[in-house]
């Protein structure tokens, strides 16, 4: 006898039905649906304004089904400043790379977050510019070759900027966590924490980002599957997976003390 | 109506609140501050956005999102803030956003220094950022043009879905002057029905520059550039000050052309026929205007604050029909009304002569 089938997956409405352009095993397309899942999550696709960034997910417009607007690279912050300060109803956030949030858009990120802006950003750090073909980011690791740190990162360049240890010292932020999607435990618990931090704009709460570790094989010269066993292996050495910032949580701890 | 004593500064935040404005972003830097904290304590209170953003970067990419967001948005800077724009400003155009820029010139290049200066002519009349765009330029001369600019700026800027900019200057910005409170001629309130405000009972919106397959950019161009030409043809304007008989003809813009003015009725006295030709909109230029009012001229004479930026324009119009003359300063410098007298009675009276020497050797 066949048992009965069971539908296990289905893809969320808020993600259209496209195939996307992204190289295979990247991380990029993973995020997209961990992000449109959240939307479904709180049925909020209808006042969801996204703010697309400078790199290879500038295309996120054509995957999730939400009003999207453009940005400058670098500057999704502050246009998604812009957006919530005019529209505060409105759920906004902005989908951001390595290169676009911690180098050019170092500045908006920081200020968006110390003001305690009331916009969600999902930032996904996958150590190298992908869009303009492997070059080295802020995020690189020490060691790693890239188109311009040919014998890798090294002294000359400095060390990796770490987004989250950074924005955790200011006061204003609600959420910041670094999650993976390099198995389905981490993807689940990434959704998790994309949840959490789309929660806290919705609650009013402030400023939420979630890092996601994300594999880049193409310029990580890795075959896919090998490229998300780096992740474990090499990437959460330098980026240490965590909740560096939960405001709520301490307010929580504080009541109980 | 009453009059009010007020520097032109003031008057474009009087100008911005009438207009409507719903949403300001924008960084320190002299000599406009008078417009970030003047719009600071009439907006909070209005219950609209206010915002001092971390750099101008940011304050025009704030008014990118305000603006996608279907609201009135402007900011306000001088030169080297406005140089930080250039960058939104090119997004604001290739996106079709409207809103409001407004630069308070002062001297360059570099941080020259806060003086009074006309030296971002080039950069607000061609484009100045990257890509193929133009953005409509509005030159004030007074406080009252002032108010009256800044908000004619945002129907404008409402109707073509463009950026525009108010090119004023420190002198204009901190000179008092009587300006009357008043809400000049509007247009009439065009809708937004591209807005961004959720995908609710409609296909989702994307408002972006972006068009990476190359017929669909080539479009894009297209359009705009029809745009363009329709600005160009419905929107110049300039000021004829005494041109009908004028002899001689001065052209300037902004604090220029109130030299030019006193220095036209001053040549006026003495029996000189001296007129001025004032652009309002320096982009587009207006060139028919300025045509239209050489008629009788022998003598075009541009002053500008800088070493010739608007004189490309000039013998772009001119095409060579009549000589140009041309005075210009930099640096916070600028003519006297005296010099300007004295340049006008010159070239008055060499034109005379030569018309006297031609009638003898015929
Ligand atoms: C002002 C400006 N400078 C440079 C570029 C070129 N550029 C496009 S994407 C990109 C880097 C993107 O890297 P990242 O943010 O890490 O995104 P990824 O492609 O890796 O997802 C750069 C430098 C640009 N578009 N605009
Ligand atoms: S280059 Fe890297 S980040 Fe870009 S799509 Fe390919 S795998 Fe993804
Ligand atoms: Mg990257």
């Amino acid at each position: 006898m066949i048992a009965t089938e069971k539908k296990v997956f289905t893809r969320s409405p808020v993600l259209t039905p496209k195939i996307t352009h992204y190289c295979p095993g990247c991380g990029h397309g993973v995020v997209h649906r961990l992000v449109a899942e959240a939307i479904e999550h709180y049925g909020i696709r209808e006042r969801t304004v996204c703010v697309a960034p400078v790199g290879c997910s500038v295309l996120i417009y054509k995957y999730i089904d939400v009003d999207m607007s453009e940005a400058a690279h670098g500057r999704a912050p502050a246009v998604a400043t812009g957006i919530k300060r005019a529209r505060p109803n409105l759920f906004v956030m902005t989908y951001q790379g390595d290169g676009d949030l911690a180098a050019i858009g170092t500045a908006e990120i920081i200020h968006a977050a110390n003001r305690g802006e009331n916009i969600s950003v999902i930032f996904v750090n996958n150590a190298v510019y992908g869009m303009t073909g492997g070059q080295m980011a802020p995020t690189t690791i020490l060691g790693q070759k890239t188109t311009t740190t040919p014998t890798g990162r090294s002294a000359n360049e400095g060390p990796p900027i770490k987004v989250c240890e950074m924005l955790s010292t200011m006061d204003a932020p609600s959420y910041i966590a670094r999650v993976t999607v390099d198995k389905p435990a981490a993807v689940r618990k990434a959704k998790r924490a994309i949840i959490t931090a789309f929660g806290r704009q919705l609650d009013n709460k402030g400023f939420s980002l979630v890092e996601i570790l994300s594999p880049c094989p193409t310029y990580w010269r890795l075959p896919p599957v090998k490229a998300v066993k780096r992740i474990e292996e090499w990437m959460v050495h330098t980026f240490p997976l965590g909740v560096y910032k939960d405001k709520e949580a301490a307010n929580a701890d504080n009541k109980q003390s | 109506m009453t009059k009010v004593l007020m520097s032109g500064n003031d008057a474009v935040v009087e100008g911005a609140i009438r207009a409507g404005v719903d949403c300001y972003f924008g960084y320190p830097i002299t000599p406009q501050n008078e417009i970030i904290a003047g719009m600071a304590a009439r907006l909070l209170p209005l219950g609209r956005v206010f915002l001092q953003s971390e750099s101008e970067l940011a304050a025009i990419s704030m008014v990118h999102g305000a603006a996608a967001a279907g609201k009135r948005a402007m900011t306000t800077s001088s030169s080297p803030g406005v140089s930080l724009m250039q960058e939104g400003i090119s997004y604001l155009a290739g996106s079709r956003l409207p809103a409001v820029i407004v630069n308070i010139q002062r001297g360059g290049p570099g941080l020259g220094n806060i003086a009074p200066a006309q030296g971002d002519y080039f950069q607000a009349t061609r484009g100045g950022g990257n890509g193929d765009y133009r953005t409509i330029v509005l030159a004030p001369d007074s406080a009252q043009e002032m108010l009256d600019f800044t908000f004619q700026a945002f129907d404008l800027a409402d109707q073509y879905r463009s950026p525009v900019i108010v090119l004023s200057d420190g002198r204009l910005g901190q000179m008092m002057e009587p300006v009357e409170l008043r809400d000049p001629p509007a247009r009439k309130r065009v809708k937004k029905p591209w807005a961004l405000t959720g995908a609710k009972d409609r296909d989702a919106f994307f408002v972006c520059s972006l068009r990476l397959p190359v017929p669909e950019l080539a479009e894009h161009n297209r359009v705009l550039d029809k745009v363009f030409r329709e600005i160009e043809r419905r929107e110049p304007r300039a000021e004829a000050y005494r041109t009908d008989d004028a002899r001689l003809v001065f052209t300037g813009y902004g604090a220029c052309a109130r030299l030019c003015r006193e220095a036209v009725d001053l040549l006026r006295d003495e029996g000189l026929k001296a007129g001025l030709l004032r652009p309002i909109t320096l982009w587009p230029f207006p060139h028919k205007k300025l045509l239209a009012s050489l008629k009788k001229a022998k003598t075009l004479v541009v002053i500008e604050l800088s070493y010739g930026q608007m004189l490309d324009d000039v013998r772009l119009a001119v095409e060579g029909r009549v000589p140009i003359e041309f005075l210009g300063y930099a640096g916070g410098e600028a003519p006297s009304i005296k010099e300007l007298v004295a340049l006008g009675r010159k070239l008055l009276k060499k034109s005379s002569r030569k018309k006297a020497s031609k009638g003898k050797r015929r």
